[in-house]
């Protein structure tokens, strides 16, 4: 059986999906052809391709969980972070391309939960892909209208006197939520910060783990 | 949902309408949609499109493709119109290469090879 | 540009990125972002002038009255100017 990838793993550590052996669909065969036809025509290259989808595979969670880390330990930073989230992370030394970024930051207070509703914009070149859930048409359709119902569906359940704020990524910016630091960690590396750290507390769907 | 009271809203502007609880099933990208996403990125880098275009094809497409076809289904397709629109290739080599593709094998690594 | 706009209540056929469930609805400018290439442009390969875009703060009762789970939590968009009129605060 053809296999042209079967040493690759996902960024998740996954094998990706047996796509190679599964009856070839119509729009497979639609992206094979524009594929080579965009080769053939010059317009890219095999190696070009090959390149962006390691650089976006290079894209993830863990990015962000860096920089929220350094947020937390690192005042300076931090005050660069929400004046302008995209050049402090491009100064920190990732390669997001022309990212907009904005971050906001959980407080004892406030809980920030982001969202598209017109279609599934995220910092994907900050935290890679979005998860499936992010696109479906429940979280863009209700996390507007019902934030604190979506909120415990991921079981984040939020005080009366917190404040929610709904994000929607209408236009050109992107967004990173700053988690709240969890108590207890006064002491850990910015190392040990990032592991606490996860892809949903950065959308506002979690909160940052507890050591 | 189309709503005949509102003829005007369209279906992908859906923020605020009722729907059930978020799905939590996850599916690790396969090669063909790490492609289908690579040809984004190099389509509009290269201007001939932009990340508009492609939300304007997939609006266009319909609620039906987005219930009906998967997310990187609904961007090559999309995609690809916007390539065509935007003069990267014509119609009629898509449809020469297209059934080149198609002859080469039944599964998906077969027809990626080029012969 | 004023602090407090209403979004305009039209609504075009075409690629906006005004959604429809804040049209006419009261907010607060949050802040101002700058100008950036008018996407109902972009979407059908014009050239695009840069047009001003700002990010609005709306309640959620302002939203969705007396249906919103907390009538102090708010919601914020992106909004571009063209899609704005000047208002008194509600």
């Amino acid at each position: 059986m053809p296999h042209d990838h079967h040493d690759h793993l996902s960024p998740s550590g996954h094998p990706y999906r047996a796509d190679d052996d599964t009856s070839l669909s119509y729009w497979q065969t639609m992206e094979i052809a524009v594929r080579e036809l965009l080769v053939e025509n010059g317009v890219t290259t095999a190696a070009e391709i090959a390149v962006q989808i390691e650089t976006m595979d290079a894209r993830n969670p863990s990015n962000g969980a860096k920089v929220v880390a350094r947020a937390w330990a690192d005042p300076a930073f931090h005050a660069a972070l929400m004046d302008n989230a995209g050049d402090a992370t491009r100064d920190m030394g990732f390669d997001i391309g022309p990212l907009k970024l904005i971050a906001v930051e959980n407080t004892a207070d406030v809980h920030n939960m982001i969202v598209c509703t017109l279609c599934s914009c995220y910092p994907r070149n900050l935290l890679g892909l979005p998860p499936d859930w992010y696109k479906s048409r429940a979280y863009r359709s209700r996390t507007v209208r019902e934030p604190r119902s979506v909120l415990a569906e991921f079981g984040v359940n939020l005080a009366d006197t917190t404040q929610v704020r709904v994000h929607d990524s209408t236009a050109d910016m992107r967004y990173i939520v700053i988690p709240a630091r969890p108590q207890g960690t006064e002491n850990m590396s910015q190392t040990e910060l990032a592991a606490l750290v996860t892809r949903d507390s950065m959308i506002g769907t979690g909160v940052a783990k507890t050591p | 949902m189309f709503d005949p009271e509102n003829p005007a809203r369209r279906w992908h502007d859906m923020g605020g309408n009722a729907a059930g609880p978020v799905p939590t099933d996850q599916h690790d990208f396969s090669m063909w949609e790490k492609r289908v996403d690579a040809l984004m990125i190099i389509g509009s880098a290269k201007g001939y499109f932009t990340v508009d275009g492609l939300r304007r094809v997939l609006e266009d497409m319909g609620e039906d493709a987005f219930e009906k076809m998967t997310y990187y289904e609904r961007w090559i397709a999309s995609v690809n119109q916007n390539l065509i629109e935007g003069g990267a290739y014509t119609t009629a080599q898509l449809a020469e290469k297209m059934a080149q593709v198609a002859a080469r094998g039944d599964t998906y690594g077969d027809a990626a090879k080029p012969t | 540009m004023t602090q407090t706009v209403r979004v305009k209540t039209l609504m075009p056929p075409g690629h906006v990125r005004t959604p429809a469930y804040l049209r006419g609805k009261i907010g607060v400018i949050e802040r101002s972002l700058g100008a950036f290439p008018n996407p109902e442009d972009l979407a059908y390969g014009h050239s695009a002038a840069a047009k001003p875009l700002h990010r609005v703060r709306f309640t959620m009762a302002e939203v969705w009255g007396d249906a919103a789970e907390n009538p102090d939590d708010t919601l914020d968009a992106e909004i571009y100017e063209h899609w704005l009129d000047p208002c008194d605060a509600p």
